[in-house]
């Protein structure tokens, strides 16, 4: 059997690397003064950082007021005024659903995170927790909506914040996912009416800006439908969402769909297959894992982009900070405003960027070498 | 002289298992196949040979409609190959076939690889597809790899995985494209061993190779194909020592000199 045999034989001794190769003194030597003008360039950044940081911190903790201070003493001094997102904070991350109720959309955040969280485990990849997700989002739809069980009854128009944002995205993702899939394997059909069907779809929905389609959803829409029936503007803003984040998402997976050899096709073929077992479990498999970054990429610009939602009158987690500031009392604490929901965007964002790249490594190592 | 005693030995048992008649195959305006004619028998062990670019390989993926053929028919196992996606699903199950570059599944394990098919083709429980695969993986001699993915494992490694994946299916006729021209010289033998057993098992077999050791000592009938056509085919003795075409002659003296 050929195995490589990596054991030497007689042969020279082991050396440990010459001294000034390693070590922290080495580390900044070779990489941050290693050339005259990469030692300049170090020097000014680290100018430019030292001039940034103090002042920030400063605002951000040194001279920032507490989260019980009042709008009239954050006023009088220079710093931060953390009392505005305290008195706020409801506001932004629920809106304008009734205050007593806020639990619901609360409760509707936890469930969403501990789904999330799950779908993290590779063990759970399995069809029947697509059965835990169903009972997951029919629980946030009683939560939200109530009407039943003793909870009263909360117009969709009343939702907002953070629940609003998480609610466009993952069911945005979670339908458009799919439907990408389906498009990624029309467009490269050999159906002749298949194909032209999804690349028309998809390059004409690439073709126009999502405001514009979010617009048309909620102006448009209305128009094709009889007299009398009216579609809920929220559903209409998640439809747009969906058609305009499939049409990406069938880019990223057709692009890892044309990484797989014909080699795997002819395979699966010539073991019999039929054409949807050779996709689901031989192709689909390896494209996605190959479309990581990239359809990551689209999630993310994807979870931020509900914030355009804002234009046709939803208040997602922008949307309601934006309308806290318009409060007299608290006007003008955009700062504070923005970075507060800058860091909850990006919590989220950073998770995903962390997590696929931990599911990248996984794939990668079970797979290949 | 002991092969060819054992040659002698080995009758066929008359059944016909594939029939090409006229098959020819264009891409686009060049002429691949020219009527092909071919009838072969339940247990025969067929060697194809012939300079690249012959057709050998367009030839044996037709045979299981990897290509499809233009004109003629092919029939396999009685069942015509036509564009009826059931009856091409039908022949493939029982055609095997093994490429030169393995063409594994690398996000499956080896044992994966294996129980795929027989699973959600063949509807085998698990744990049966399991032990069949495990039969296969010791008979290829890999059985102690069965959980490694296949780019852990070396390229004769990787073929013989790729014959157990086929034999899981249990194939009447295997087909060989070049299996192992893409090894480093030291793992063809292993590889040839495996398709050795096989032959002297009395599998039906059409293989694609330029290993004429092996031809001289399994096969029951070799092929040479030039320009998309057959030119001769005769036992391996009287092939070898008589050829009757020029182009055979000339094919030969190539390969045996090298
Ligand atoms: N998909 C294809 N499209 C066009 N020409 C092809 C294609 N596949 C093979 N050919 C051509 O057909 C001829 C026969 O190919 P092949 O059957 O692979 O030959 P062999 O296996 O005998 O080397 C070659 O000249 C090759 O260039
Ligand atoms: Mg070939």
């Amino acid at each position: 059997m050929a195995t490589t045999d990596n054991a030497q034989p007689v042969g020279l001794p082991d050396e440990r690397p010459p001294a000034n190769t390693v070590g922290p003194v080495a580390w900044l030597r070779n990489n941050l003064f290693n050339t005259w003008y990469n030692a300049i360039l170090t020097v000014l950044v680290l100018a430019l950082l030292g001039s940034a940081i103090p002042p920030f911190l400063d605002w951000l903790l040194i001279k920032a007021h507490g989260l019980d201070a009042t709008s009239q003493e954050c006023r009088q001094g220079g710093g931060a005024c953390w009392g505005f997102v305290n008195e706020k904070l409801r506001f932004i991350m629920f809106g304008t659903f009734p205050y007593d109720e806020q639990w619901r959309p609360f409760a509707t955040i936890a469930i969403f995170i501990a789904l999330l969280l799950a779908s993290c485990d590779r063990r759970f990849w399995k069809p029947w927790f697509g059965l835990v997700w169903a009972a997951g989002l029919a629980a946030v739809a009683i939560l939200m909506w109530g009407g039943v069980l003793g909870l009263t009854y909360v117009e969709n128009t009343l939702w907002g914040g953070l629940p609003l944002t998480i609610i466009l995205s993952v069911i945005g993702l979670a339908v458009a996912f799919p439907a990408a899939i389906l498009l990624a394997l029309g467009r490269r059909s050999n159906m002749p009416a298949v194909k032209v069907l999804c690349v028309t779809y998809i390059e004409l929905i690439r073709g126009v800006p999502l405001i514009s389609l979010l617009f048309m959803a909620s102006v448009m829409f209305p128009l094709f439908l009889p007299n009398g029936v009216s579609v809920d503007k929220l559903l209409r803003a998640q439809v747009a969402f969906i058609m305009f984040a499939a049409a990406y998402m069938a880019e990223a997976i057709r692009g890892g769909l044309q990484a797989i050899p014909k080699g795997q096709y002819e395979a699966a073929d010539g073991l019999g297959l039929g054409y949807w077992q050779k996709m689901r479990k031989i192709i689909l498999p390896q494209a996605l894992a190959v479309a990581i970054p990239p359809l990551v990429n689209t999630f993310i610009s994807f979870f931020k982009d509900t914030s355009l939602v804002i234009i046709i009158g939803l208040y997602d987690l922008l949307g309601t900070a934006k309308a806290a500031l318009s409060d007299p009392a608290w006007r003008g604490f955009y700062r504070e405003a923005y970075l507060f929901i800058g860091v909850i965007y990006w919590i989220f964002c950073y998770s995903m960027s962390k997590y696929s790249q931990k599911l990248e490594r996984d794939l990668n190592r079970s797979h290949r070498r | 002289m002991a092969q060819v005693a054992q040659q002698a030995q080995h009758t066929l048992s008359g059944e016909e298992i594939i029939r090409c008649t006229g098959v020819n195959k264009w891409y686009g305006e060049f002429h691949v196949l020219k009527n092909i004619d071919l009838s072969v028998q339940k247990g025969e062990r067929i060697v194809v040979c012939g300079p690249s670019g012959s057709g050998k390989s367009t030839m044996i993926r037709c045979l299981n409609r990897l290509e499809e053929h233009q004109k003629g028919t092919i029939v396999v196992d009685g069942i015509e190959l036509t564009n009826n996606l059931k009856n091409i699903e039908l022949v493939r199950r029982e055609v095997g076939m093994v490429f030169q570059h393995f063409n594994l599944f690398p996000h499956l394990t080896v044992l994966e690889n294996c129980t795929l098919a027989p699973i959600w083709v063949r509807k085998k429980p698990k744990a049966e597809a399991e032990d069949i695969a495990m039969r296969y993986l010791k008979r290829v001699r890999i059985a102690e790899q069965a959980n490694k993915y296949p780019g852990q494992l070396s390229g004769g490694q990787q073929q013989r995985v790729a014959i157990a994946r086929s034999l899981c299916m249990s194939p009447k006729v295997m087909l060989f494209d070049e299996p192992t021209s893409a090894l480093d010289p030291e793992m063809v033998k292993e590889v040839l061993d495996v398709m050795i057993g096989l032959a002297e098992d009395g599998m039906t077999m059409l293989c694609v190779t330029h290993e004429m050791g092996f031809a001289k000592s399994v096969a029951d009938r070799v092929i040479f194909m030039d320009r998309g056509e057959i030119v001769e085919q005769d036992t391996p003795d009287r092939f070898f020592t008589n050829p009757k075409s020029e182009r055979t002659k000339l094919f030969l003296s190539q390969i045996l000199n090298h």
